[in-house]
C-alpha cells in the first residue's frame, strides 16, 4: 500500500535525509574506487528500475523491453557524441527523449487493448531493436559496437568512477525524487487507479490510453537516461549488452524490492547489482575445488533471478520494502508500549 | 522467372515449420482457454522435453519407443507440478502477476538446462533414415516430413477430443466461470491440473520433434518467442486461429530464410506481430474482449 | 476540454426553482439497448428535474443498471439519446461525461485498494485539476498548490459531512462494507457533480446505516444544489426521499410520477407481485428528513 499524501517531513525522516546528504557528498573522498564503481552501477540500475516500477508497480503494465530501451539511450548518446557533440546534460536528456519516443511508438497500438499486449509488444520491440543494433552496420557499427570518448566537464575528462560519480548519482537522486513527487499528485494517483481498477478510473474522468502512454513513455525515458549514463560509464556500446534477460533481471529487481514503492525501486536495484558480484566472489572461491566454476555463473544467475521472481510473487508480493516497513512498524509499536 | 521448384521446396519447409509451431501453440491456447493464464514458459517446456529425450537416448542409450513415452509422461507431470505449486496459489492475483511468474519459471528452466548440459548445441538421435524424400520433384528432409506428420496427427486427435469428449465441456465451463463450474460439480482444481499436464505433455513432445529437425541448444527458448508471436497473431483463445497463424508464420519465415538469409527470420515474425497488433490486436480468430460492468 | 476553473470549488449553483417546467438536467429519450438478441432496454424515456431526487425502481433484471451504464457511457444504445443539460452526450466517452459533471457510484464498490481513503476521494477531483505530468514530477509549484488546496477542501467539506475524518489515512482495503460505500459516495462528491448517479447506495445496510445515508443524500442535494438519480430497492427510502419515481420492468418504462401515485399504479403492483415482493410497497413510517 502506498501512502501518497504525506504531511510535512517528520523528524525521523529529516534526519535520515540529512545523513544521506552528508554521505553522498563525502563518499568519493572516503570510499575506494572499487566501491565507487559499484555505487555508480547501482545508481544507473536504480534509474532504470524506478522507471520500470512506475510502469509495472504503479500502473500495473508489464514490460520486457526495459533493457532494449536502455540500449536505445546508450546508442543515442554514443552517436550524438560522434556526430553532434552536446554538453552531457543535454545529451542525457536527448537519450531519454529518443527512448521515450520509441516507447510511444511501441505503446500506441498495444495499449489500446489489454495490458498483456504491451508486454508482448515490448518483447517484439526488443527483438526488433536488437536486430537494428546488430545489422544497421553503417550507423551502429554492428557487433563491434561503438566506443565513446570520456564525457567532459569544461574540458576536464571524466573517466574515473570517482568523477563520473558526480554525474551519475545526482542524476539518480533527482530522477528518483521526481518519481516520488509524481505519486503525491493527480497524475500519479491516476496511474495507481488504472492499476487497481481501470474501469472505475475511466468513470472518474481518466482517459486510459493517454495515461497508459504517459506511464510507458516515462518508464522508457528513465531507461533511456540510464542507458545514456551506462554508455558514459562503460564507454563501449554493443548490441549484446541489452538482451531480454536483462529486462527480466530488472523485473526481478522491482519485484524483489517492492512493486509500487519508491524504496522498492532503489532496494531492488541495489540488490540486482550486488547479487551477480556476490556470485562472482562465491564462485571464485569455488574454483579451488571446481576449476570451471566461474563459467556457470550466468546460468546460476538465471536460476536465482527466476526463483526470486517466483518466490517473491508467491510469498511476498510486496517485496523487501514491505518487509522493512512491517519490521519498523512493529518495532515502533513495541517502543511505544 | 520464378524458380517454381525452389518455391515449392520453400513452401514445404514452411509447412514443416508451421506444424512445429502449431503444436506448442495449441498447448499454449489450451492453458489459456482452461485457466486464463498466459504461459510464457511454454518454449522452455518444449526445450525441457527435447533435453529429456537427449538425456535418455544419447545419455542412457534408450531406444526411441521407450524414451518418447517417458518424456511425454515427464512433461505431463512437470506441467501438473508447476500448476500445483506456482499457478494455483496465484489464483486470486492479477493476470500480470501470474504472467510474471511464468517468466521467472522460464528463466529458471534455461539456467538449469545450461547448468546440466552446457551451452553447446547437440543433435538428437531418432533413427530415421537419411534417405531424401521427394514430393513430386521437390525435396523435403525426411525428418521435417515425419515431424509434420506427427504434429498434424496430434493436432487432429486433440481437436477431435475437444469436440467429441464430454469432459471438454467441463474445460470450457471452468474457463468461462470457475465459480459457476465449481457449484455445478466440476472439480475445478482437477481441470486446472489436467489442462496444464496435457499442454505441457504436448509441448514436451513438440520439443522432441523440434530437436529432431533442428538440433537442441539452450537457446531453444527463443522458439518460444516465435510461438508467442504465432499465438497472438492467431488469437489467444482460438485453436484454429493458432493453426492458421502457425502456417502463415512458418511460410513467411521459410521464404525469408531462403531468399534473404537466416538473420532475418525473427525480425520478420515480429514485424508481422507488430503489424497484427496495429490492425487486429485480438488476432485472426480470437474473440475481442467485452467488458461487462 | 479541460475545465477552466482556477480554484477548485465544490458544488455548482443551480437556480432553486424546481418547477416542473424548468429544463431537465438529465434526459433519456427513446433509449433502446440490445445484447445480441436480448432487448435490455426498450424505448425508455424519462427526465430528471434539476435539484430533484429521482428513484429508478423495478424488479431484478429490469434493466436499471443497463440504463445507468448507458447514461455513464459504457454501453452504446442502438437507438435513442441521452441528454445532459440539454446537450446530447450519447456518443461521448465516460471520461468526458465525468468532466461535464456526471458522477456515478457502483453496485459493487469500485474503490482503489492500493490507496488511502483520502487519496481515493482526491481522485474524484481528477478531471477538474490541471497539474500535468511535468508539474507532478517537479512538484513544488503548481502541483503542490493544487494538492494542498484540494486536501484542505476535502477535509473541510467532504470528510466532515460524511464523517470519514477518523479513517482519512487508512487503506481502503481494510474498511468495513458500510464505510467503503461512504468513501465511494465521498469520491463521487469530489467530482463536483451536477448529477449524482447512485447505484443501490444502501444495498446491504441495516436500518440505521440506511437512515444515515438517506439523510446525507438529502443534505448533499440541499447544500450542494445537485440532482440525484438513484437505483434503489428499499421502498421506504424511495417513498420518503424521492420527488419522482420511474419504474422499469423487462426493459420498458411502465410508470413514472410522484411516489404516492406510482405506488398505486396497478401495472407497477403487478410487476412486483409477480416477483413476490408486494410487501416492499409499504412506505416506512419513520421520518427521514434531517
Amino acid at each position: 500500500m502506498t501512502t501518497l499524501s504525506t504531511p510535512a517531513l517528520p523528524r525521523r525522516q529529516a534526519t535520515v535525509l540529512a545523513l544521506s546528504a552528508v554521505a553522498f557528498v563525502a563518499a568519493p573522498f572516503v570510499v575506494s574506487n572499487y566501491w565507487l564503481y559499484w555505487i555508480c552501477l547501482m545508481a544507473i540500475n536504480t534509474i532504470s528500475a524506478t522507471g520500470l516500477n512506475i510502469l509495472t508497480g504503479y500502473t500495473g503494465l508489464s514490460s520486457l523491453g526495459q533493457a532494449a530501451f536502455m540500449g536505445v539511450g546508450a546508442y543515442t548518446l554514443a552517436l550524438l557524441q560522434q556526430h553532434l557533440p552536446l554538453p552531457f546534460p543535454l545529451a542525457l536528456l536527448a537519450a531519454g527523449l529518443v527512448a521515450a519516443i520509441i516507447g510511444l511508438v511501441v505503446g500506441m497500438p498495444s495499449l489500446r487493448v489489454k495490458g498483456l499486449y504491451l508486454a508482448i509488444a515490448t518483447i517484439a520491440a526488443s527483438v526488433v531493436l536488437e536486430f537494428v543494433f546488430t545489422n544497421w552496420q553503417s550507423v551502429t557499427n554492428g557487433t563491434k559496437g561503438l566506443t565513446l570518448a570520456p564525457a567532459s566537464f569544461f574540458g576536464q575528462p571524466l573517466d574515473q568512477p570517482g568523477q563520473l560519480y558526480w554525474v551519475i548519482v545526482p542524476t539518480a537522486i533527482v530522477l528518483v525524487a521526481m518519481a516520488a513527487n509524481l505519486f503525491r499528485t493527480r497524475v500519479g494517483r491516476a496511474f495507481i487507479a488504472i492499476r487497481d481498477r481501470d474501469i472505475s478510473a475511466e468513470v472518474l474522468g481518466i482517459p486510459l490510453l493517454r495515461y497508459k502512454l504517459m506511464s510507458f513513455g516515462l518508464a522508457s525515458f528513465y531507461a533511456g537516461v540510464a542507458g545514456g549514463l551506462w554508455a558514459f560509464f562503460f564507454r563501449v556500446v554493443t548490441p549484446d549488452a541489452f538482451p531480454i534477460v536483462l529486462s527480466i533481471f530488472f523485473l526481478a529487481a522491482i519485484i524483489v524490492g517492492g512493486l509500487g514503492t519508491i524504496a522498492g525501486g532503489v532496494i531492488g536495484a541495489i540488490f540486482m547489482t550486488l547479487v551477480p558480484e556476490l556470485l562472482r566472489l562465491v564462485f571464485g572461491l569455488l574454483t579451488a575445488w571446481v576449476p570451471d566454476a566461474m563459467a556457470v555463473i550466468p546460468s546460476v544467475r538465471s536460476i536465482i533471478f527466476g526463483a526470486l521472481i517466483v518466490g517473491f510473487l508467491l510469498f511476498e508480493p510486496q517485496g523487501i520494502a514491505a518487509i522493512v516497513s512491517r519490521i519498523s512498524r512493529r518495532s515502533r509499536a513495541r517502543a511505544s508500549c | 522467372m520464378i524458380d517454381w521448384l525452389f518455391l515449392a521446396e520453400v513452401t514445404l519447409a514452411g509447412l514443416g515449420t508451421g506444424a512445429l509451431l502449431a503444436l506448442p501453440g495449441v498447448a499454449f491456447v489450451l492453458i489459456y482457454k482452461a485457466t486464463k493464464v498466459v504461459n510464457l514458459a511454454i518454449g522452455e517446456t518444449l526445450m525441457l522435453g527435447a533435453y529429456a529425450y537427449f538425456a535418455l537416448t544419447s545419455g542412457l542409450g534408450w531406444p526411441l519407443w521407450l524414451a518418447v513415452p517417458l518424456v511425454l509422461a515427464a512433461g505431463g507431470g512437470f506441467g501438473a507440478l508447476v500448476e500445483r505449486i506456482m499457478i494455483r496459489p496465484m489464483l486470486g492475483s492479477s493476470a500480470i502477476s501470474v504472467f510474471m511468474v511464468t517468466i521467472g519459471l522460464g528463466a529458471m528452466i534455461v539456467g538449469a538446462v545450461e547448468l546440466a548440459w552446457g551451452l553447446e548445441p547437440h543433435r538428437l538421435v531418432t533413427h530415421t533414415s537419411e534417405a531424401p524424400l521427394f514430393i513430386g520433384e521437390a525435396y523435403v528432409p525426411r525428418k521435417t516430413a515425419a515431424a509434420f506428420g506427427v504434429a498434424t496427427l496430434v493436432i487432429v486427435v486433440l481437436l477431435l477430443v475437444l469436440r467429441l469428449w464430454p469432459g471438454s465441456l467441463a474445460l470450457r465451463a471452468t474457463a468461462t466461470d470457475p465459480g459457476a463450474a465449481y457449484s455445478c460439480g466440476v472439480s475445478v482444481p482437477r481441470v486446472y491440473s489436467f489442462s496444464w499436464a496435457i499442454a505441457s505433455m504436448i509441448a514436451a513432445g513438440a520439443g522432441i520433434l523440434v530437436g529432431a529437425v533442428a538440433g537442441i541448444s539452450p537457446g531453444m527458448g527463443v522458439f518460444g518467442l516465435t510461438v508467442l508471436a504465432v499465438v497472438i497473431m492467431g488469437g489467444l483463445d482460438s485453436v484454429l486461429g493458432v493453426l492458421l497463424a502457425a502456417l502463415l508464420v512458418g511460410f513467411a519465415e521459410s521464404v525469408v530464410v531462403a531468399y534473404l538469409g537466416g538473420e532475418y527470420k525473427l525480425i520478420t515474425t515480429f514485424a508481422l506481430l507488430l503489424l497484427m497488433l496495429l490492425v487486429r490486436p485480438h488476432g485472426l480468430l480470437g474473440t475481442a474482449e467485452i467488458d461487462r460492468l | 476540454m479541460r475545465s477552466e476553473k482556477s480554484t477548485p470549488t465544490i458544488g455548482v449553483h443551480i437556480p432553486t426553482a424546481r418547477a416542473a417546467d424548468a429544463k431537465p438536467v438529465l434526459e433519456v429519450r427513446g433509449l433502446s439497448l440490445r445484447f445480441g438478441g436480448i432487448r435490455a432496454l426498450n424505448n425508455v424515456s424519462f427526465s430528471v428535474a434539476p435539484g430533484s431526487i429521482t428513484a429508478l425502481i423495478g424488479p431484478n433484471g429490469a434493466g436499471k443498471t443497463s440504463l445507468f451504464n448507458c447514461i455513464s457511457g459504457f454501453y452504446g444504445p442502438f437507438k435513442g439519446e441521452v441528454l445532459f443539460r440539454g446537450h446530447p452526450i450519447t456518443r461521448l466517452r465516460p471520461p468526458v461525461r465525468a468532466r461535464m459533471g456526471l458522477a456515478r457510484t457502483f453496485q459493487n464498490i469500485a474503490l482503489f485498494r492500493g490507496m488511502t481513503v483520502l487519496d481515493n476521494i482526491k481522485l474524484g477531483r481528477h478531471a477538474h485539476m490541471r497539474s500535468n505530468l511535468l508539474d507532478g514530477l517537479l512538484y513544488w509549484g503548481r502541483a503542490h498548490r493544487e494538492e494542498e488546496a484540494l486536501t484542505r477542501e476535502v477535509d473541510e467539506r467532504i470528510l466532515d459531512l460524511l464523517e470519514l475524518g477518523p479513517i482519512r489515512d487508512e487503506s481502503v482495503a481494510n474498511l468495513a462494507y458500510g464505510l467503503r460505500k461512504r468513501v465511494e459516495l465521498a469520491r463521487a462528491l469530489a467530482m463536483q457533480p451536477v448529477v449524482l448517479l447512485l447505484d443501490e447506495p444502501v444495498a446491504g445496510m441495516n436500518r440505521e446505516e440506511t437512515e444515515d445515508i438517506a439523510r446525507l443524500i438529502l443534505k448533499v442535494r440541499d447544500e450542494w444544489k445537485l440532482s440525484v438519480l438513484m437505483v434503489e430497492h428499499d421502498m421506504g427510502m424511495v417513498m420518503d426521499l424521492s420527488d419522482h419515481v420511474a419504474v422499469l420492468s423487462f426493459g420498458r418504462l411502465i410508470a413514472q410520477g410522484k411516489p404516492e401515485v406510482v405506488q398505486q399504479d396497478p401495472e407497477v403492483i403487478a410487476a412486483y407481485l409477480g416477483t413476490n415482493a408486494a410487501g416492499q410497497l409499504e412506505p416506512a413510517t419513520q421520518e427521514v428528513h434531517a
